[in-house]
């Protein structure tokens, strides 16, 4: 209570259809580094924009430096000494460094004293080793480089709260070594720092404590010496209770997706898959354990042949589909539960017919050269929407209408209907409820009885110990282990999330 | 309070039907506002607009003359609406598709072989479609902004027209007028029942009525409604999207192309300077009226027509014909800006 840089009391941030912080509690010292650690839309990034007047909370109250005060915009946050590093910058690429920290800030109000200011910026870049030639245009910077600029805008403005969103996602190694430097510095020199992230290793190697987030709301904040990379997974992860799953005996039959030494890039560019190699078996569910974003997406979108693969070999029951077009592999029979369900897995505008379609249009008996048959398309649609429970008015609404549960069935009903002979499932469950959830793991197992061999993606530890035969966990583009579930804890499975290798653990005890 | 907007999960058919309509009646509002600035009466001035365009046979007649080019100009951006392809050059495309038909009039001045027209369509719409061609190659393979490289090629077009009607094909016996010889007869569209109407209107039509099966019942209109909606999902389901965009962009060129040679071989009989006055603009307003429905378009089409014709007949009252073309840009500029309510809704905020 004493040194509360910041107090956040009760913060509740409603999106239409999500809860994005529910009664979230946050607290950050002066002179501490405090990390904000969730998985992908935990709800750090909005907690941390209502801090910095991006976002207005719908309840709840905030209070820096023990003063209650109310931001509305980013002006009033600056105002307050908060300051937000985004993790796309917003710079001016044909602006120099100088230019780029004082626009927008009404200091110098009128006339541009570019010297002094130019000397400002060199004053506190050498204080916190931010050193960056302010009379350098924007382009000419590398990423790294770039982001020093954002944090000395904020500090120019006199920011003593920074808050950095993701900041080490676009570094290389060394870079964010030297950005560890600097946080620790302006913790020294009296900052509060929070640090926004869901990589475990970077978070105890920079924190001093960190408070975990999970679907919108606060799990814990923990000193960072107090804990371990294991704990914080679990934590992140969560535990559900999921009902019992009744499941036969595994019988694998023969290889149907062999992965060997892939190689891919992500978005930015950066090495995202670095030598990956797996089998999945016809009859069998290989999960894939891990922290959201070490390279989960990518293997999925490389193999459905959405991203071209930099190295290795992706063979589908034998042949080899490394690189080829989505289309290849969707005639191979390969179905593709994508993990963003609106924006990739169907098309909102369209009608529930159209889009059970998707990916059946272009074959007979659907169409016929040029024609789409009409009549058939309508049968197969009625049929798959009675099949599959899939709650719609009318097969010409909008699939934009349909709930999140209702979509997934929709989408399932597309995949499964083309009979798979392998089926890469990505977050299926995310956002589900209960039921909707178990009829997504009931639909899965249906497959793998019928001989499907089956990818299936998620950070849902408990889902995937329940429904996999296998188990790989992947961390940073590369596989630490694959494991039966009923054969290692889940401490185990945590340690290798967080990036130790099994036969590390099997060898010796480690803890961190 | 503040009045605030708020994104609608759902788009609402009775907002969709409203705002262009609306659109329309606020531009004649603020169109009524402008005629009474110039010191005329409104009221006299839209009834003498009416009277001229839908008023007698003649006008009806003379309105649907002006309706061809400006339906086959709008079923091509429409088609490219669609896409979300903003193919801004349907004008240009029209030049190049009555140059091309004008070629081929002009090469075969007897010619009063059945097979003329024939091949002037085809080549007035294969020269509308290689200029759609050149933006859509570049916007597919380089993804070079359409909007930009299809609008500037407009100013190609019509200078290319004008490079020939001012020099090489100019009618010796012009005067010096920036136009060409008459084509010969057999290179003139038939008219219907002694009016200017002429055979373009079926082109018209039937290029309607093609659209609509395409979108509603082939493969390629299945492919073009989801690449437009939602190209990731299109990517995904393993769409070729670079061949959807050639292909769109060769139909949407091509019609363009099509209503440049009806109107020189239909209405004009020959190259000159200035064949249309902003068709293929007119149509970008009417594709986005009929909220990109070929059968709408038609109807639309007919209305611009009308506006055309109207905007003659007030230059007897004195009135300057630009002012449908105030009247148009103001019904667009609504158009756009009332899009916003189809996707958000304004509400009252009070304080948190």
């Amino acid at each position: 209570m004493e040194n509360n840089a910041v107090k956040m009391e009760g913060i509740v941030k409603r999106f239409p259809g999500v809860l994005a912080n529910d009664h979230v509690d946050f607290e950050v010292r002066t002179g501490e580094v405090h990390a904000l650690l969730g998985e992908n839309g935990a709800g750090k990034t909005t907690l941390m924009s209502i801090l910095a007047g991006i976002y207005r909370a719908d309840a709840g109250n905030i209070y820096i430096n023990n003063r209650r005060v109310h931001i509305k915009s980013p002006r009033d946050a600056i105002k307050e000494g908060v300051g937000m590093i985004h993790q796309n910058f917003l710079l001016i690429n044909s602006h120099s460094v100088a230019e780029n920290i004082t626009l927008g800030y009404d200091r110098p109000r009128f006339l541009l004293k570019r010297k002094k200011l130019e000397q400002e910026i060199q004053e506190i870049g050498q204080k916190f080793g931010l050193e960056v030639d302010p009379q350098a245009k924007i382009w000419q910077l590398s990423v790294g480089e770039q982001q020093r600029v954002e944090i000395l805008k904020m500090l120019y403005r006199g920011a003593k709260i920074l808050i950095l969103d993701e900041p080490t996602a676009v570094l290389t190694p060394q870079e964010v070594q030297e950005l560890f430097s600097t946080l620790r510095r302006m913790a020294q020199a009296g900052h509060a720092v929070v640090f926004i992230s869901h990589k475990l290793e970077e978070v105890m190697r920079i924190s001093d404590r960190i408070t975990v987030l999970r679907k919108g709301r606060k799990v814990a904040t923990l000193a960072t010496r107090d804990t371990n990379p294991g704990e914080l997974a679990r934590l992140m992860v969560g535990r559900e209770v999921f009902f019992d799953i009744k499941k036969s005996p595994p019988k694998p039959g023969e290889e149907v997706l062999a992965i060997r030494d892939l190689h891919a890039l992500s978005d930015k560019g950066l090495p995202a898959l670095k030598g990956v190699s797996l089998s999945v078996y016809s009859g069998e569910i290989l999960g894939i354990a891990g922290v959201a974003g070490n390279g989960q997406k990518e293997l999925a979108e490389v193999i459905s042949g959405l991203r071209p693969a930099k190295g290795g070999k992706v063979l589908i029951c034998g042949k080899d589909l490394t690189s080829v077009s989505p289309r290849r592999v969707i005639e191979e029979k390969v179905a593709y539960i994508p993990e963003d369900r609106k924006g990739v897995g169907t098309v909102g505008n369209l009608s529930v017919l159209d889009n059970l379609i998707l990916k059946d249009y272009r074959r007979a008996p659907f169409s016929s050269g040029t024609f789409l048959n009409l009549r058939y398309i309508r049968d197969h649609a009625s049929s798959l929407v009675e099949k599959f429970q899939i709650i719609t008015p009318t097969l010409e609404t909008s699939a934009k209408l349909l709930s999140g549960g209702n979509l997934q069935r929709l989408i399932l009903a597309r995949e499964i209907s083309c009979s798979p002979k392998l089926m890469i499932a990505v977050h299926p469950t995310r956002g589900l409820d209960v039921s909707a959830t178990e009829s997504v793991h009931r639909m899965l197992l249906e497959q793998r009885e019928n001989g499907a061999a089956i990818l299936l993606i998620s950070e849902d530890l408990d889902e995937l110990t329940a429904i996999s035969d296998r188990l790989a966990v992947i961390y940073e583009g590369e596989i630490m282990g694959i494991v039966e579930p009923k054969e290692v804890t889940l401490e185990e499975i945590g340690l290798m999330m967080a990036g130790k290798k099994r036969k590390m653990l099997e060898s010796s005890e480690v803890t961190s | 309070m503040s009045l605030v907007l708020e994104k609608r999960e759902s788009s609402s058919p009775l907002v969709n039907f409203l705002v262009p309509v609306l659109s329309v009646l606020f531009a004649l509002l603020l169109g009524a506002l402008i005629i009474y600035l110039s010191g005329f009466d409104p009221g006299v001035a839209y009834m003498e607009m009416l009277s001229g365009a839908f008023g007698s046979g003649y006008a009806i007649s003379e309105t649907i003359v002006k309706a061809i080019p400006l339906m086959l100009c709008a079923l091509g951006v429409g088609l490219a609406f669609k896409t979300v392809l903003w193919n801004i050059g349907a004008e240009g495309q029209l030049y190049m598709g009555a140059w091309a038909a004008g070629w081929v009039a002009l090469s075969f001045p007897q010619g009063q072989s059945w097979w003329l027209i024939p091949l002037m369509m085809i080549a007035g719409f294969l020269a509308g479609a290689l200029w759609g061609l050149v933006p859509g190659i570049l916007k597919a393979s380089l993804n070079v902004n359409e909007i930009i490289t299809s609008l500037l090629l407009n100013y190609v077009a019509i200078l290319w027209v004008d490079y020939f009607v001012y020099g090489p094909w100019k009618d010796p016996k012009g005067y010096g007028f920036p136009f060409t010889p008459f084509f010969g007869e057999g290179a003139w569209l038939p008219t219907f029942f002694g009016t200017r109407v002429h055979l373009g209107i079926v082109f018209a039509l039937f290029a309607a009525i093609i659209i609509y099966f395409l979108l509603k019942s082939t493969r390629l209109g299945y492919e073009i409604r989801v690449i437009g909606e939602n190209p990731r999902a299109a990517k995904y389901a393993g769409m070729n999207i670079f061949r959807n965009i050639i292909i769109v962009f060769i139909i949407s060129g091509g019609l363009a192309g099509l209503a440049g040679m009806a109107e020189v071989s239909g209405v004009i009989h020959r190259l000159q300077h200035a064949i249309s006055p902003g068709y293929g603009y007119t149509a970008i307003i009417i594709a986005w009226l009929s909220r990109l429905n070929p059968i709408t378009t038609v109807l639309v089409a007919i209305l611009f027509g009308g506006l055309l014709v109207g905007g003659f007949s007030v230059r007897s009252i004195g009135l300057s014909e630009s002012l449908v073309y105030v009247i148009q840009g103001i019904i667009l500029f609504l158009l756009l800006a009332g899009d916003i309510l189809t996707r958000y809704r304004l509400s009252w905020r009070g304080r948190s």
